[in-house]
């Protein structure tokens, strides 16, 4: 089976974010970026389902020349080759140019299977899965917990709202964006490291791809959020703390 | 402007964020002078299209098929097409819910539009809609227009709006007009299987007043034991955010949060949680809120009601000291 996995760079989990007004996007520079944590679970489930099934993982990324990183740590946990996507302003795009922009570059791959994380951490779209599903013309399954390949057809656990699941079958080719917690990502070995290094990243500039991009929203500026409730800090050294806060939720609150 | 809402049911029950996206619909109808649309789609829904009549709504449309019996993403995707081409609407308002993640964008690409997912809320400037999404897990907020022609499709996130607040019909009822929609099977792809429910819910956590909560802070399984304590010494019970469950930590059924249970107890303890809009949906309606994070800015601070700053191993064994002394 021939398997592409969507992996999104994004900035790290605790990285302090500064707000840049002109492009409503924050200050790249100062900061790490780390492989988006909802992706790292749709590598795992690709390599699991080579390993089963015999075939190649392809890790693709759209970014700036940073994102080959994460491209970088895909081949070196398993995947066999990457394809990058340079775009110096991918933040700019909106989710379905995106989406064109990524099918555009991998329609001739032809792959069998193309999986994605749920969501990035970053912008939160969450519809890149779906879209290249519309755009390539395949069908797909949102929220994935389970992968059952099954004669050409796929079989698949979909997570419903409130605790409830579904089986579904869809025929392949296919697209699936994966539910975080459905496996346990592996990580990459000593081993794994030194083989990525021989392993081939092609990159394609975006802007060479010839997809127009036609805005369909504009994101007009980014903030930080005000505050709906005031909190109140309590402070002191552990002891404090504990007795003011106690004594607050017991006869301020009344919750205790 | 003319407004559609699309409601969603499962086997003629409503979901209950239907009300929501209803009372979305109404409000900005009313700032913009515009008509609402419900939409009801399914088969065997004409129940619930009688009972949407009831509400302040231009008209309701009774979408029903064979085919759309059971949720496909092809059978919505291109039935409410075709409703979206007959009724050309300016907006066509969804709740953001799994079923909707899982079709609106490929709906919205069918009609060569985008869609603005997730939304919390809106502002109408100048005749222009403002959507506001949160972006970085909720750590910053992003205002975000349609560019190009209608329509626009938007999704809103469960709470955003009230339910409860959906205006009924000042008098008389909204007329219910059926829609027929064109499906052949060959164009439907998933075959849908029987829903199910893997875990018995063995606690129900909705029943607990007092829930402390356990998300990524905690650092290690073996530093559960910890955050339990506190529960006892609170006569509360114990939970967590996703990643906690994810690890297997806490088993599946105290996940808090959009894709485990919505709690609304006297007290809601948060240790080590980050406040990701994902689980926030799940627990935003705590009477009482604190929270202990080693960051400040951490989103969980925006809606504590109590907050402390600082290193939750040093602080919750003083909690639960201060919690075992008579008093």
């Amino acid at each position: 089976m021939k398997i592409g996995v969507c992996v999104k760079q994004v900035p790290a989990k605790d990285a302090p974010l500064a707000i840049v007004g002109e492009s409503a996007w924050i200050r790249e520079s100062d900061i790490g970026f780390e492989t988006n944590e909802p992706d790292g679970f749709a590598l795992e489930e690709a390599l699991r389902l080579k390993e089963k099934h015999g075939g190649e993982v392809v890790a693709i990324s759209m970014g700036p020349e940073r994102s080959k990183q994460t491209i970088k740590e895909a081949l070196a946990k398993g995947a066999d080759r990457g394809i990058h996507i340079a775009d110096n302003e991918f933040f700019k795009l909106d989710p379905l140019n995106s989406a064109k922009s990524l099918a555009t570059a991998i329609k001739a791959e032809n792959f069998d299977l193309i999986l994605t994380g749920l969501q990035s951490d970053d912008q939160g779209f969450g519809q890149t899965g779906v879209l290249l599903a519309e755009l390539l013309g395949r069908p797909h399954g949102t929220i994935i917990m389970a992968i059952e390949v099954i004669d050409g057809h796929l079989k698949l656990k979909r997570e419903l709202e409130a605790g409830w699941f579904q089986w579904v079958e869809i025929p392949l080719p296919a697209v699936l964006s994966i539910q975080s917690g459905i496996n346990k990502p592996r990580y990459a070995t000593l081993k794994g490291i030194m083989a990525a290094k021989k392993k081939e990243i092609a990159t394609v500039d975006r802007a060479s791809l010839g997809v127009a991009v036609t805005p369909t929203q504009q994101v007009q500026r980014i903030y930080v959020p005000s505050k709906t409730k005031k909190t109140e800090f309590i402070t002191g050294q552990p002891k404090e703390i504990a007795a003011k806060l106690v004594e607050k939720l017991r006869h301020e609150a009344r919750v205790l | 402007m003319k407004i559609l809402a699309v409601t969603e049911q499962r086997d003629a029950k409503w979901n209950k964020v239907s009300f929501e996206i209803i009372a979305a619909a109404q409000q900005i109808a009313e700032q913009t002078k515009s008509t609402v649309t419900a939409v009801v789609i399914g088969k065997g829904v004409a129940a619930l299209s009688d009972e949407l009549a009831g509400y302040q709504l231009d008209e309701v449309l009774l979408v029903e098929h064979d085919l759309l019996a059971n949720y496909t993403p092809d059978g919505f995707s291109i039935a409410l097409k075709q409703i979206i081409e007959a009724n050309k609407p300016d907006l066509v308002l969804f709740p953001h819910t799994y079923q909707v993640r899982d079709f609106a964008p490929a709906l919205a690409a069918s009609l060569g539009k985008g869609m603005i997912g997730d939304c919390t809320t809106y502002r109408e400037e100048g005749g222009k809609l403002i959507f506001v999404r949160q972006m970085f897990q909720g750590r910053t907020v992003a205002d975000v227009v349609f560019a190009g022609d209608a329509p626009w499709i938007a999704t809103f996130q469960a709470s955003a709006f009230r339910g409860d607040l959906a205006k009924k019909h000042a008098g008389g009822k909204a007329p219910v007009k059926p829609a027929a929609v064109d499906l052949k099977p060959e164009q439907i792809r998933t075959k849908p299987g029987e829903l199910f429910r893997e875990a018995k819910q063995a606690v129900d956590l909705t029943q607990s007043p007092i829930l402390v909560s356990v998300g990524r802070g905690i650092k290690a399984p073996e530093n559960i034991p910890l955050a339990e304590k506190l529960a006892k010494a609170m006569g509360g019970e114990l939970c967590a955010s996703r990643p906690i469950c994810d690890e297997g930590w806490l088993p599946m059924d105290r996940q808090i949060g959009s894709s485990g249970q919505t709690v609304a107890p006297k007290l809601y303890f948060a240790l080590g949680i980050s406040g990701a809009i994902q689980h926030v949906v799940g627990m935003k309606g705590a009477r009482t809120i604190a929270a202990i994070n080693k960051d400040q800015n951490a989103p969980i601070f925006e809606i504590a009601d109590y907050g402390v700053v600082g290193d939750l191993f040093e602080i919750v064994p003083a909690l639960v000291e201060e919690l075992e002394k008579p008093h």
